[in-house]
């Protein structure tokens, strides 16, 4: 019931990989982590969602605070290798419109574009 | 009136606390034979209606106790969130839930809010009780074929 979060730093790239569950308790860690990097002007931030087996709204809030700080420090966020259950989350919501989040089709080498 | 299980917990209304009443709804449900996807989804509505009472209880004052209960029944579950504070703006929080357009600007955006309209989404019938505190009355039914797989997904069956 806790969440990891690990920042790696790639040129004009982080990636921000994920371990655990996304819930009210671990989310403003999250968000102190995550937004920092979002101020970074030109950054790419590129989240790792393949471990976190849990999430919930306060998630989702997290992710629309990022994604309103990247659009004001012209940075990228993009979320990938969503499980299925935390996908279906951003669907239900229609937020996958709105984020740029790619997942790997099982099976295949190719990332597909949700 | 049906046969019913029931079980109750209190915890503190605190966030720390969520994890520990998803891992309990886990439990029961697996234990009333819900699928993966069910007990998935059960687990998001729970964690919803606690941290909505959580964040309210914060509001006030921080020594707030959340009570849960559980009805355990032959074809359903049964689920009561009830925050024991004062009671919070219904209209604010049912006012603008639902599902984000393409076209909405990023701008407009809410970051919280959406609690209730994934409550909504995820269970087969909800109903919300605001005359003492705040009190979310869920359920979701052990086979889905019962209810209908229509959109709208809250349920007026008895």
């Amino acid at each position: 019931m806790n969440l990891k979060v690990d920042v790696a730093e790639e040129n004009e790239k982080s990636i921000v990989s994920l371990i655990g569950e996304i819930d009210a308790y671990t989310a403003p860690q999250l968000k102190e982590s995550l937004l920092p990097l979002t101020r970074i002007d030109n950054q790419l931030v590129e989240v790792d969602l393949e471990d976190v087996n849990y999430m919930d709204s306060t998630g989702l809030g997290v992710f629309i605070s990022a994604l309103k700080s990247t659009k004001e420090n012209n940075s990228h966020l993009k979320l990938v290798n969503l499980q299925n259950r935390v996908l279906r989350l951003f669907k239900i919501t229609g937020l996958d419109e709105i984020i740029d989040i790619t997942t790997a089709i099982r099976g295949g080498n190719q990332n597909g574009q949700i | 009136m049906d046969k019913f299980d029931f079980i109750e917990m209190k915890v503190p209304a605190k966030a720390e606390y969520v994890g520990v009443v998803r891992l309990s709804i886990s439990g029961i449900a697996n234990r009333m034979g819900f699928t993966y996807e069910d007990i998935e989804d059960l687990k998001v509505a729970i964690s919803e209606a606690i941290t909505n009472a959580v964040d309210h209880a914060y509001s006030e004052e921080d020594n707030g106790e959340i009570t849960v209960g559980f009805g355990v029944y032959e074809n359903r579950l049964e689920v009561m969130v009830a925050d024991h504070g004062g009671s919070f703006n219904l209209n604010q929080i049912k006012g603008g839930i639902g599902p984000y357009k393409n076209s909405e600007p990023v701008e407009n955006l809410r970051e919280g809010g959406f609690g209730l309209f994934l409550i909504d989404a995820l269970m087969d019938k909800v109903e919300i009780n605001n005359n003492y505190g705040v009190i979310v009355l869920m359920t979701k039914y052990l086979n889905e074929a019962e209810v209908g797989l229509d959109d709208d997904q809250i349920s007026t069956r008895q």
